[in-house]
């Protein structure tokens, strides 16, 4: 493959890099962030998806960068939802008279690490993608420096999520140190052999599990979400808890599915169980929340348990079910924080269950709109969190072993549990007292909103005909290291 | 080859020395200073091996900024390392433990490595393949297999610029800032005032 070639591949990388280096300048010079400013972070991002859409496939330099099918299907869904993410922090932001222009350029910078994630084919290129990614995130999250919330979200996350890179590095480096090499193909290869040093390679295995977990707040490593999701802006935390989770299952995906086919058995194993716990830890504890976006934070610790669900049945079909899982869940989730960001109260933004009380006499279409996306959190079935849960389900139980069969009826335990505080919310929104008038809601985040709860319940029905073969087209890339 | 032993042995020697001092030494400042002697040895260190890129590198980026930096930072941050040190005593038993732990954990993977591991087969790195002076090497290497990775380490490094001006860099309205071109472009009439005082009145400011 000749140089150039190489370069091809990675196109969509390139164009969003360009794009944040040409914003950082202009933003600097001018200062302050116009419309247009916003629309060329937006096209940008378009323009970037199309490419991973519509350039060639392929592995460039020498197979540490792999652009497939998986990786076009993840990459169109992350730097959308980034797309997104720009538009509505730059409305809030400027609402709270704290506008920055790095804003677009850090989601633009975080965009390109999750894309380099989805594609990883070697341990650096994960490594380095997480690193843009994450941080670019923790910046992101202590944003509103003013706020102390907000500092202390970003601290919290730096310091943690500094401690989950040194674990993945270790897990990382002995397994480099047990196959002699990073790239994903010599590993499956190293792994299948087995020997002498199989112990070694599943204890590296293990800390990159672990490490992986971190970034995608499954059960034992989830104490950093309610904490950072609480205290970082909304239409941020909208944005952590869409595109980097996807972005951290593709590396699961990747890992798993390129690296070690052969360690199935052992890696199943733990993922089924950080799996359930993460269900159940968002389910129980969920319920003592009274903070809207701690409660969210809950509930994607519980989704997260769902996808991994889906990771851990393996094969074709659980792949393909987490990928529409975690598109259908992105689409909820940003719809939902559109929502919660376009409720104001003077001024000021109604994060608490009892702020939402009486919700739907003073903006009834908002109130629509968070409760499809709590009935689709529930997985109620027209709604597309029933989809979602189906397919996962129905990929654990195709497995045909106990394990996973097991896991499936727990994890629907799970999720009644869980449906609790997402009826409690609604009860509210409906039933109780308004106190209170709301501000009028920002136009672009209620078009966001709505136009989510829309796909959620009737688009998702004709939408699932086409993302189904997207999901089936991109798993079967997987597992050809 | 005894002057090649002897310098490795002096040099080893002073590494692990000033390595335990930085530890040890009371005055942070002190600290930092055996550091800088820690990093000039295993440059040495690196000289002996035949690396000679890696030891200017380790004296350059490490003794020239890192080492410089951190001595600023003790300085300028006013830190009671005396406070820090209170709870010593009473976390020895189980830190001591999980240091233990460590150490055994590491010894374990070493020897599984070294005995069967895939490191174990490899023949020790040439520090010049081919003839070819090992900048060379590193240049054609950097830019060529690894150009992507070196370009993304450099994207990773703008956003923690970018992320580091986001968070500290404030305009506040009270400061005073030199503007060089306000300063040149000021004349006698905006510079001066003239103010006649009547007698027994002060300046009404």
């Amino acid at each position: 493959m000749t140089f150039s070639a190489n370069f091809s591949l990675v196109l969509p990388e390139i164009v969003l890099a360009i794009a944040a280096l040409v914003l950082l300048v202009a933003g600097a010079f001018r200062g302050k962030v116009g419309p247009i400013f916003t629309l060329a972070a937006v096209a940008a991002l378009l323009a970037a998806a199309a490419t991973a859409v519509l350039g060639p496939h392929g592995r460039a330099f020498g197979g540490v960068y792999v652009a497939d099918a998986a990786a076009s299907y993840a990459k169109v869904a992350i730097y959308l939802s980034s797309a997104v993410a720009v538009v509505l922090g730059d409305r809030w932001l400027a609402q709270r008279g704290d506008q920055k222009f790095e804003y677009a350029v850090l989601v633009i910078l975080a965009a390109v690490g999750m894309g380099v994630t989805a594609s990883a084919g070697d341990l650096i290129s994960l490594y380095v993608g997480v690193e843009l990614q994450s941080l670019a995130l923790y910046v992101l999250a202590a944003m509103r420096r003013d706020d102390a919330k907000s500092s202390e979200a970003g601290l919290k996350y730096f310091v943690l999520g500094a401690l989950s890179s040194g674990l993945l590095l270790y897990g990382a480096s002995l397994i480099y140190g047990f196959t002699g090499s990073t790239h994903f193909s010599q590993i499956a290869l190293a792994a299948a052999h087995g020997g002498a040093h199989g112990a070694g390679l599943l204890f590296g295995l293990v800390f990159l599990i672990c490490g992986l977990a971190f970034k995608v707040s499954a059960a034992p490593f989830h104490m950093w979400t309610p904490d950072v999701y609480e205290g970082a802006p909304t239409p941020v935390v909208g944005f952590f808890a869409a595109a980097p989770k996807l972005a951290a299952m593709m590396m699961f995906a990747r890992v798993l599915g390129d690296a070690f086919p052969a360690a199935g058995d052992q890696w199943r194993q733990i993922l089924v169980i950080a799996a359930l716990l993460s269900v159940f830890v968002g389910a129980f504890a969920g319920l003592a929340q009274s903070n809207l976006k701690r409660l969210w934070a809950y509930s994607s610790i519980a989704n997260v348990g769902y996808a991994l669900l889906g990771v851990a049945a393996g094969g074709q079909d659980g792949l393909q079910s987490m990928l529409v899982f975690m598109v259908l869940y992105m689409i909820d989730v940003t719809g939902f924080f559109a929502c919660l960001q376009a409720l104001n109260r003077d001024g000021k933004s109604m994060e608490t269950i009892e702020d939402m009380a009486g919700l739907v006499k003073a903006r009834p279409g908002v109130a629509l709109a968070m409760t499809a996306f709590s009935l689709s959190a529930l997985g109620l079935p027209p709604f597309s969190g029933f989809w979602s849960k189906f397919f996962v389900f129905k990929a654990a139980i195709a497995t045909g072993d106990v394990m996973m069969q097991w896991a499936a009826v727990l994890g629907l335990v799970g999720s009644v549990v869980a449906a609790f505080y997402y009826l409690r919310l609604i009860k509210t929104m409906w039933f109780d007292a308004p106190n209170g008038s709301v501000d009028a809601p920002s136009p672009s985040a209620r078009a966001v909103g709505f136009a989510a709860a829309l796909f959620s319940c009737p688009i998702v029905l004709f939408a699932l005909a086409w993302l189904e073969p997207a999901a089936k087209a991109a798993a079967a890339a997987f597992g050809h290291a | 080859m005894p002057v090649q032993a002897i310098a490795f042995y002096l040099l080893a020697f002073v590494t692990l020395a000033s390595g335990l001092l930085v530890v040890s030494a009371k005055n942070p400042v002190h600290s930092v200073l055996f550091l800088i002697t820690a990093f000039f040895s295993a440059a040495g260190l690196f000289v002996l091996l035949g690396a000679e890129f890696l030891a200017m590198l380790l004296i350059v980026v490490y003794v020239g900024a890192v080492a410089v930096l951190f001595l600023f930072v003790v300085m300028m941050l006013d830190i009671d390392f005396a406070a820090l040190r209170q709870g010593f005593v009473n976390n020895l038993p189980i830190g001591g433990l999980v240091g233990l732990v460590l150490v055994g954990e590491m010894i374990a993977v070493v020897a599984a490595v070294s005995s069967n591991g895939a490191a174990a087969k490899q023949a020790l790195p040439n520090a010049s393949p081919g003839g070819v002076p090992n900048t060379e090497v590193i240049g054609r290497v950097l830019y060529t297999d690894y150009v992507f990775f070196f370009q993304l380490a450099g994207l990773v490094l703008l956003v923690a610029m970018i992320g580091a001006i986001v968070l500290t860099l404030r305009h506040k309205p009270g400061v005073k800032r030199q503007d060089i071109g306000k300063q040149v472009a000021r004349t006698p009439k905006t510079g001066m005032e003239l103010v006649q005082i009547k007698p027994g009145e002060g300046i009404s400011e």
